[in-house]
Order: structure tokens, then sequence, then C-alpha cells
């Protein structure tokens, strides 16, 4: 079957904070520009981040990016690239300054400045004691951030393709990367978007554990389509357990609410974190507090009948404060858990929620494979940012507000990268067989007979990855946890669709979907077992102490023969002096 | 649980009907989101827009039991049954519960919603007190479901001359704002017979927005605004 063309000079697949950003940069600089996104952009899951945006600006008490850049290195446990994090905190005040140029609506401090709030692991000098670094929109500062950078690319006219679905790389013979095989939902239309810069901006995977913070869109589209170019995955055993997420529901509940003051309790009513974080507390990173929560609720001190769940409190803080600063999350606790948090505390629980790893690239943005000498060479034609990209700057775990840092700095810094790569030439010839890949899954898809339920392959996956691939993790639950795995990847090669039509037809997407989905769950799942020592979110029963003789080196999988390699951290920053490895006390 | 849902393929059905479904929930599946995904995962054939799962996103608008509103915060006990489902009225269908969207953001688009202020930044933030931030809070949580537009007649009637509250909300998020400057513009661009004024506020998209926003308000400051101006 021949495919429809159409050549622009970059194409962004997604169209979250970093998808957007990366096309601003693009459309004011002309380029031809084409945004693919599953949803409407401002559907995008950056809008429900909530908490805030890090950057050192000291509105509310004195800060700066090297203090930053230690709070990121530490928070990584040592896993992070420095090259990179430097980049990122230095640059973090321009970026975040640029959004409210943009117009972003942020909250104020009484003399007009960006409001600042604490989160955990920002702390000032170089872990003395909590810092407000993370500049808020109240609890709602993805929404604010997402709507701003939509709102701009309409005024610099950028071309969006809506409910369009990504399936797959083009690359040629040379292994550069041509552009992306794309469906629109609404009309079944499959077509190729030939692009000097394919820009994967795809976001994060958590849908493939079975309770998570993340958005049903979060399958890790771009990630899967890597894995099947044959480009491997980084570092993807290090997935963060969020410490709250709504029990039994699994909606984010913001660390702001600590910022602002709140609490964690066990059943006791005893605030437990004083015993595992005696200076940061409630606001210790994220790995810390989740691993805390886990064990109180192991040892028997949990809250509620079946004491499996931690109750945050916030009542202290006063209704005004609530209302002013934490009125989404008051919302989603009255709606998802029937508590008012101005009287009552929210019981919440550890819930994945972040994907660390992603598809390696440097600190411009560029996909990058090793080049066999111990360092890395360049997928022509390919960049990633965002979550679905591990630069990395969170290492083994990621600090709150980072997040959405990565999206503005690394989307800048990777639309300014696919502009000073753009050679004035014409596009190449595409190999035939190049769209073979994609129009054989969707073929199959057309004529699997007596095929596999999505839902139930999924469900599965989702069952496995929880129960293997958790907060703490058991070496015998691993390697059962890799054997299963494998079965369901066998599964879902047999998926089937009843619905065959062309119009919006979201069974063929969500089966798509599950192609990604598997792929990263083998990646996690492979990588964790083989990860013999305890950094960042991977903590192993077996192996309780991280081991930075063996262990401080990235983690790259390749979907052929599930094969693991291994490649080393950066850890020389650009201009200043390495933070070496020292014991994480918080 | 039992569900009466419009359904309806173009690629298959000569015209549009409704499908009983009977669920059996589990206790876990407490909005109505979850019970249309346990729907689609006995029938596949079911197509619907969902993705953030809390009412942030506003993917999944839809009609419910007559009323306008997100399946993902809508909460199963508080449903009368059969519970009757479909599409936002007065965007035209694609499938089952899928509406065409275009015309209303047609409507955001044309009120330039994005912030005008031609001034050289400067090199930190642009200051605003708290007092003027307030005046943006309940206009820029807009999460653009359609619930309102999608539930005013006046944009049943004229979907290509009236902006429609979700739009004119928006507009007056940036005439509020004290960083913008285009506020003369933005008057300019609404003062018109239909464009603003086919709002006779009878405040249907008050009753319907899931965030709790009052786009009536928003549209009679605009209005305000108009008059002042013209005196």
């Amino acid at each position: 079957m021949a495919l429809a063309r159409r050549e622009f000079d970059a194409v962004v697949v997604g169209a979250g904070g970093s998808g957007m950003r990366a096309a601003l940069e693009l459309a004011e600089a002309n380029l031809r520009v084409a945004v693919l996104s599953k949803v409407f952009p401002t559907r995008s899951h950056t809008v429900a981040a909530q908490g805030g945006v890090a950057a050192s600006l000291g509105n509310v008490a004195e800060d700066n990016w090297h203090w930053h850049m230690y709070d990121t290195v530490k928070g990584s446990d040592y896993l992070g690239d420095q090259d990179a994090i430097e980049f990122m905190c230095r640059t973090a005040p321009e970026v975040v300054y640029e959004l409210e140029h943009f117009g972003m609506p942020f909250d104020r401090t009484p003399d007009g400045r960006i409001y600042q709030r604490p989160f955990g692991g920002h702390m000032q000098n170089y872990g003395r004691n909590p810092v407000e670094r993370a500049c808020a929109a109240a609890d709602r500062t993805g929404h604010a951030m997402l709507h701003t950078l939509y709102q701009r690319n309409v005024r610099a006219g950028t071309q969006f393709f809506v409910e369009w679905i990504a399936l797959d790389l083009l690359r040629d013979a040379e292994g550069e990367v041509l552009g992306v095989v794309a469906m629109e939902i609404e009309t079944g239309e499959v077509l190729i978007f030939q692009a000097h810069a394919t820009l994967l901006a795809t976001g994060g995977a958590g849908r493939i554990f079975a309770s998570s913070t993340n958005a049903f869109i979060n399958t890790g589209d771009g990630l899967g389509m890597v894995a099947r170019a044959g480009l491997p995955l980084q570092d993807m055993e290090f997935f963060q357990f969020h410490p709250t997420g709504v029990y039994g529901a699994g909606v984010l509940i913001t660390e702001g609410v600590r910022g602002e003051g709140g609490f964690l309790l066990n059943k006791n009513g005893e605030r437990f974190m004083e015993r595992y974080a005696p200076t940061a507390k409630d606001l210790a990173s994220r790995d810390v507090v989740s691993r805390a929560m886990a064990t109180e609720i192991k040892e028997g001190r949990g809250a509620g009948k079946d004491a499996d769940h931690i109750l945050l409190k916030l009542d202290h803080l006063g209704a005004e404060v609530i209302h002013k600063r934490l009125p989404g999350i008051r919302d989603i606790a009255i709606k998802f858990s029937n508590v008012d948090p101005v009287k009552d505390p929210i019981p919440v629980v550890p819930t994945a929620h972040y994907m660390m790893g992603g598809i390696p690239t440097n600190y411009h943005g560029q996909v990058v494979v090793p080049d066999g000498r111990g360092g890395d060479q360049v997928v022509r034609g390919l960049y990633a940012a965002g979550e679905c990209a591990c630069v990395s700057v969170h290492g083994a775990n990621r600090l709150g507000c980072n997040s959405l840092l990565d999206l503005l700095v690394f989307g800048r810094a990777a639309g300014r990268r696919v502009i000073s790569d753009l050679r004035e030439e014409p596009h190449k010839p595409l190999p035939s067989d190049a769209a073979d890949r994609p129009l054989a899954r969707l073929a199959r898809l057309e004529t699997q007979k007596a095929g596999e339920s999505v839902a139930e392959v999924s469900a599965e996956m989702r069952r496995v990855m929880q129960t293997h691939c958790g907060v703490f993790r058991f070496p015998d639950s691993l390697a059962e946890g890799v054997k299963k795995i494998l079965t369901v990847a066998e599964r879902a090669q047999r998926t089937g669709i009843q619905d065959k039509s062309k119009v919006f037809n979201t069974a063929r997407v969500e089966a798509l979907e599950v192609d990604n989905l598997i792929e990263v769950a083998l990646a996690t799942m492979i990588s964790a077992e083989a990860r013999k020592e305890s950094r960042g979110a991977h903590d192993r029963s077996d192996y309780p102490k991280r081991d930075d003789a063996n262990w401080m080196k990235h983690t790259l999988w390749y979907k052929e023969g599930n094969r693991l390699a291994y490649k080393p951290v950066k850890a020389k920053p650009l201009t200043v002096e390495p933070f070496e490895p020292k014991t994480r006390v918080y | 649980m039992r569900f009466s849902i419009y359904r309806y393929d173009p690629d298959v059905d000569a015209k549009p009907y409704l499908r009983d479904y009977d669920i059996a929930l589990e206790p876990t599946d407490r909005m109505l989101l979850d019970a249309l995904v346990r729907i689609k995962a006995e029938d596949d054939t079911f197509s619907f827009r969902r993705s953030c799962r809390e009412g942030v996103c506003g993917s999944d608008a839809m009609n419910i039991n007559g009323k306008n509103g997100l399946a993902c915060i809508t909460r199963l006990i508080e449903l009368r049954e059969p519970v009757v489902i479909r599409p936002l009225p007065g965007l035209p269908v694609i499938r089952d519960l899928v509406v065409d969207m275009s015309q209303f953001f047609k409507q955001y688009h044309s009120v330039k919603p994005y912030l005008v202020n031609d001034t050289q930044p400067p090199e930190k933030e642009r200051l605003q007190s708290p007092e003027d931030r307030e005046e943006l809070d309940g206009l820029y949580e807009c999460i653009l479901c359609a619930c309102c537009s999608a539930s005013c007649p006046s944009f049943w009637w004229n979907p290509d001359k009236f902006v429609g509250p979700a739009g004119l909300l928006q507009a007056y998020r940036f005439i509020a704002d004290t960083r913008d400057q285009a506020t003369n513009d933005r008057l300019d661009n609404l003062e018109d017979p239909y464009r603003l004024f086919r709002c006779h506020s009878i405040m249907n998209c008050v009753d319907v927005c899931p965030k709790g926003l009052n786009p009536t308000r928003a549209i009679g400051k605009i209005k305000e605004l108009l008059v002042k101006r013209s005196v």
C-alpha cells in the first residue's frame, strides 16, 4: 500500500509541556512544523501537574542555582548526569521568567513577584534547610502552564494535527530518522510525515502500573516507537512512586500540601517522617517518603480498618490557606475520598507517578546511542524531550517540580538544536520498506482471529508490574515478574479487536497503545531485575545499599533479545566542580 | 447498573440509537467513567474520549441524564437509573459520544486567547499585585470541556456567530489581566450583536460548569466595560 506523504522541516510528536515549548521555538523561527497529538493539546497530561515549577528565583528566601543543582544531584542518588543537571538548574530562572512573559498566571508575593513554596528535597545551603523554590499557580501549575504554552502557540500559528497517533519511526539504512508514520483517529487515515527532524515528546507511561496517577493517554508511545526501531531505553528500572496518591483512586495530591505545612500521620497519629528524615521531615525527597510510608504500612501502623494507608493532615493550615493555595486538591479529596481536608485528613498511599528513565538524549535533546568507545553518538534526525526522554537530570529519583522545569528547559533546548541542525536540502528518498512495520501492525489488528482481549492483556500487564516491581523489590519476585511479563508480551502480539470501523476507532488506538506499553513494561522489569543494588526509587531487599563501585552507571535496554548494556554516568558538570557521591540523609 | 447509551457509527449504522447495557460494577467503581471503561472492556465498539480521569483535562464531557458534565467526576451513586448518556448537545456527532468540537475551538481561537503585551519584557517577571492576580481566579481554570457552550441555546442556534460562554470567559481572562495591553481591541472584537450580545443570561453555563466557574458573570463584566467605554 502506497501511503500519502507530507513534508515538514520538523515533526513534533506530543503536545504536552515539552512538545509545545519546542514547537513554539520552531514556529517562531518560521520553520514548517507539524505537531501531532493524540488529544487536543490542552488535554495532555502536563495539565495535571499541581505543585509548581522549580527555579531558584529567590523571591521568598535566598536561593541560587548551585543549591538547586546540589539538591538535584543528591535527589538523583548520584545517577543524574551533572552536565545536564547544571544546564537545567542554571537555565531555570530564565525559562520561568519567559513563561511569565508568555502570560502564565503565577500566584504572587505581596511585592508582586512570582509566588514560591517549599517542596520535597529543595534546600538552602547544600541540604541545610527547606527553601521556597517551587513557582506556583495555586495547585494548578501544570494546567496554567499547558494552557499558556498552547495559547502562545496559537499566537505563533503552530500547525497542530489533533487526534493523530504516531505509529512508528521512519529510518533509512544509515539509521537516520526521516519522520514518522501516523494515523488520524477520526478517519483511520494513515499518513507519512517526512521531516528533517523528529522530536518525540510523548510523555510518560504510568499506565504500566495498576495504581497510577497517570492519565489513560500515558502509554509510552515514543518509547515503544524507539524500542521497535532498535534503539535503547535508558534507566527504566527507576519509576517514581509519589507518596500521596488518593487511596483507592490513585489521583495525585500535590507535595505542595506538605510544602504549605501539611504532614503525614500513621494510625497512631504519629508524625512518623521525623524518624526517617529528621531535618527535611515530610519534605524529604519522594523515594524516601514513599519508602517510609510503605514501611509504616508493612509494620502494621497504617491507618484504616485494613491498616493499608497513611493520613495526610492539612486542616491545621486553615480554610483560608486551603482555599487560596490548594483549592484543586480540596476538590479532589471531596470527590475521590469523601473527605473535606479543611476538617479531616486525606487517606493516601504511594502511587506510581513518574518515569525517570526514557529515550537516552544529551542535554541538547539529541537522541544518543553508545559509540562503542565509551561515548555517545547522535542518532541523526531524532530528538526527545520531557518525560519520554532520559537526559538524565532525574537519575534514580526526581525532585518535585523538576519535571515541569525539565519540560521548559529541554523542550526549548531541543527546539533550538533542531533549528541549528537544520540543513537546507531536499528530503531524502524513503526506503521502499520504510512504512512496513506500522502497516503490518495495523494489518494484523485488521485480520487477527480469536485475538486476546486488549483490556485483559493490559490489565494483566498492570497487575504483574504492580505486584513485582513496586516500591519494595525482592529478588524472587523480580525474577518471577520477568517470566510473567514475557508471557504477557507474547499475548500482546496476538491482541484482537471487534471494532473494525474507520471512524474514531478507540479500540484500535488502545490496541496500538498496548504495543507501546508492553515495551516499557519489559524494559522496566528486566532492567530492575538486573540492577543488584538499591538506589533512589529502586529498592531491593537483597541489596539494600547503593553500590557506587559496581552500579554507578546507566542501564540501556534493547528490545532485541531483551539485551542490557551499561554506560557511565556523566559526573562532570559544565563549569563547576562535581558533586561527589555521599550518603543521602534528609 | 443500567445504562442507556447513544450509539452511532456512520461506518455501520443508518441512524443513531440508544443501546442498553447492564453492567456489574466493582466496589472500586465510583465514577461514571469507571462504568464506561467497564462497558468498553465488554463491547470495544463503544467510543468516547477520556484521559486524566480526575476532571482536569476536559476530555470526557457528555450529556448525563439530561445534564452536561464530566464522566470522570460524576459519582455513580448520584445517578438515576437507567443512566441515559448522550453526546454533548448542539455539536455534530462523529461517533457514539465523540463530538466534533471544531466550531467550539474556532470560537475560542477567535478571542485571541493569548497575552498581548508588546513592550520589552523586563529581565525578571512582570510585576502583578496579589489583588490584580486574584482577578484571574475563576477565569484561568477553564478546561475547555465545552459543557457550558453545549448547554447554551444561543450557541446551539448560532455556533458560527456567537462566541459562546467558554470563549467569552477566556476573552475576559485576558481583559482582566493587568499585564495585557489589548483591552480595546478585545472589546472591538466582541462589540457585535452576535459575538457577545447573544448571551441572554439564562445561566445554563453556570449550572453545568464542572469547575464551578461563572461565564455569565464574566460576560456581564465585558458588557459593563463596553458601556463604560461608550460614555
